[in-house]
């Protein structure tokens, strides 16, 4: 692909390269904006670019990089019309339909390129395309990312990830998925697939089970980057402001998250010291937005939630109380199972192991905990805490035949061998 | 741009009066979209009890069957075919017929426009 020469060894290569990474995303936008059509503007960006690491270490980089990008992109994208009828017939019916709808892009004064990334957003997470490609496009289209570093983010074969992302492009040209911002009407319904896409990309950078993949916080910050932009693109949205704040809170602890051996260490054990306290704090700020001047949104609550982690001092003087009240908020949004079984684990800090494990019992038979290892893991450590060493090795036996992945396998393993080793005097 | 609503009904609640899916309620739906302008084309079907199914094998041999009856969940009751601009547009549309409520759904699809060179 030729944009990947974005990232080779070329003398002004860092300049460069920042440019690139911060106007790839806008310079889609526009192009899309203006042409409809993903492939094109795909294709003429790229050109840009490269034509950008031909002319400016010679002639050196333009004061308004992004203008001078667009400039030569569309130049592309016009030859190409051109050249080719057929597209340029079809693309004519799409832009006359596009003026008739679109209203013009909002002005960024700051910045040499019309920001038209929002709809972009709304076009890449639109629910007619499958929830697994949202956070995909994101990060191609709005991130700037290449095909083959989409695809090492969510750790598939580029090849895997091409077909993924050319099928998407498909369903979005046939099916005609409009690029615009939806209306002030429409975004509850809207916004929740765009801030789930970008929270993919999040947990996508936790998600690795071991190995120099553990923590992948350049994906974790590339979504950060995204929900920042989104923040500045749509301001009155406190969801945003939730989404934003529980990555950052999550994020502070990243340092404390992996032990010497490269193995995670979960929340319980964590060196707080070593917590980024001024992302805690920026964390702590959006929280207050989030839950200020109407009902909170799942975001806000988890948001909050994290929070109340990251200001205690230890487990033990953790604000229980409040974490449970927020989890019943939170259960009454979504009823899942799984926002049942932390609620059950806070309960258990709060009432005592007896109270938690009374709420995971009436959880016993909900299919959709089926095949879960945290259920089994959760019960063991209550009963572990009760001194039920015998039920407690039982239950851990249980999450191992469930658990994949080798850093949570150790940690069970660890504890099923300090419960049989208490097991006599049970 | 031309979208076909198909409408699918769970053929168990045939006879299970909904709210909203009266035959009322499919003729209002029907003025609506011929006075915004974008209906093009669209039946109501008659039911399964109606339909023959042909098939022509390799040597041309016509096999002419009675059915199929329900063994599937959901049974094509009736299409129409839209005009409008994008697929928000074509979702509202088919999210506002009553063939969208009381378990029944709607699928949306893009009508193919095949480009002949005159």
């Amino acid at each position: 692909m030729p944009d990947e020469g974005a990232a080779g060894t070329r003398p002004v290569g860092s300049s460069v390269e920042a440019v690139f990474r911060e106007e790839r995303g806008r310079l889609l936008a526009s192009l899309v904006h203006r042409f409809g059509d993903l492939d094109l503007a795909e294709e003429v960006a790229s050109e840009a670019i490269e034509a950008a690491l031909v002319h400016w270490p010679t002639d050196g980089v333009p004061s308004r990089p992004g203008a001078w990008l667009l400039t030569t992109a569309r130049r592309r994208a016009v030859d190409r019309l051109r050249r080719d009828r057929v597209l340029a017939t079809r693309l004519a019916v799409l832009q006359a339909e596009a003026e008739r709808t679109d209203p013009a892009p909002p002005a960024d004064a700051d910045r040499d390129l019309p920001d038209d990334r929002l709809a972009l957003f709304f076009t890449c997470a639109h629910p007619a395309l499958p929830a697994q490609d949202r956070g995909a496009l994101t990060l191609r289209f709005l991130a700037g990312l290449t095909t083959a570093e989409v695809a090492r983010a969510f750790l598939v074969p580029p090849a895997t990830m091409a077909q993924r992302l050319v099928r998407a492009k498909r369903k979005i040209r046939d099916a005609r998925i409009p690029f615009r911002v939806p209306g002030t009407d429409e975004l509850p319904e809207r916004l929740p697939t765009v801030l789930q896409a970008v929270y993919s990309i999040f947990t996508e950078g936790y998600a690795a089970s071991s190995g120099p993949d553990l923590q992948r916080t350049d994906l974790a910050e590339e979504a950060i980057r995204l929900a920042r932009i989104l923040r500045r693109l749509l301001p009155a949205e406190r969801e945003i402001a939730g989404l934003l704040g529980l990555m950052l809170l999550i994020h502070a602890r990243r340092a404390a998250r992996t032990g010497p051996d490269g193995g995670i260490v979960l929340l319980d054990d964590q060196d707080r010291g070593r917590w980024d306290h001024r992302m805690i704090d920026e964390g702590r700020r959006l929280v207050l937005v989030a839950l200020t001047g109407g009902p909170p949104g799942p975001y806000g609550l988890q948001a909050a939630i994290a929070a109340l982690h990251d200001e205690a001092a230890d487990v033990a003087s953790t604000d229980w109380p409040q974490v449970v009240a927020l989890y019943d908020v939170l259960l009454g949004l979504v009823p899942s199972p799984v926002v049942a079984l932390n609620r059950a684990a806070a309960v258990a800090m709060r009432d005592g192991p007896e109270a938690g494990l009374a709420l995971l019992d009436e959880l016993a038979d909900d299919a959709r905990l089926r095949g879960y290892h945290l259920y089994p893991a959760s019960r063991a450590d209550l009963l572990r805490r009760l001194g039920r060493y015998g039920e407690a090795a039982a239950a851990y036996r249980n999450a191992l035949t469930l658990v994949g992945t080798e850093p949570e396998r150790a940690h069970l393993l660890r504890r099923l061998e300090s419960v049989t080793a208490e097991e006599p005097a049970d | 741009m031309k979208y076909m609503l198909l409408f699918m009904s769970p053929t168990t609640d045939w006879d299970t009066p909904v709210d909203g899916c009266d035959f009322e309620d499919w003729i209002r739906y029907d003025r609506e979209m011929k006075d915004a302008g974008i209906w093009v084309s669209g039946y109501p079907l008659q039911d399964l009890t109606s339909c023959t199914t042909v098939q022509v094998g390799p040597a041309g041999e016509r096999t002419i069957t009675d059915g199929p009856f329900a063994e599937t969940r959901e049974v094509l009751g009736g299409y129409d075919i839209i005009d409008v601009p994008d697929l928000d547009a074509a979702l509202e549309w088919a999210a506002r017929s009553p063939g969208a409520l009381g378990g029944g759904s709607v699928q949306v699809r893009p009508i193919a426009e095949i480009e002949v060179e005159v």
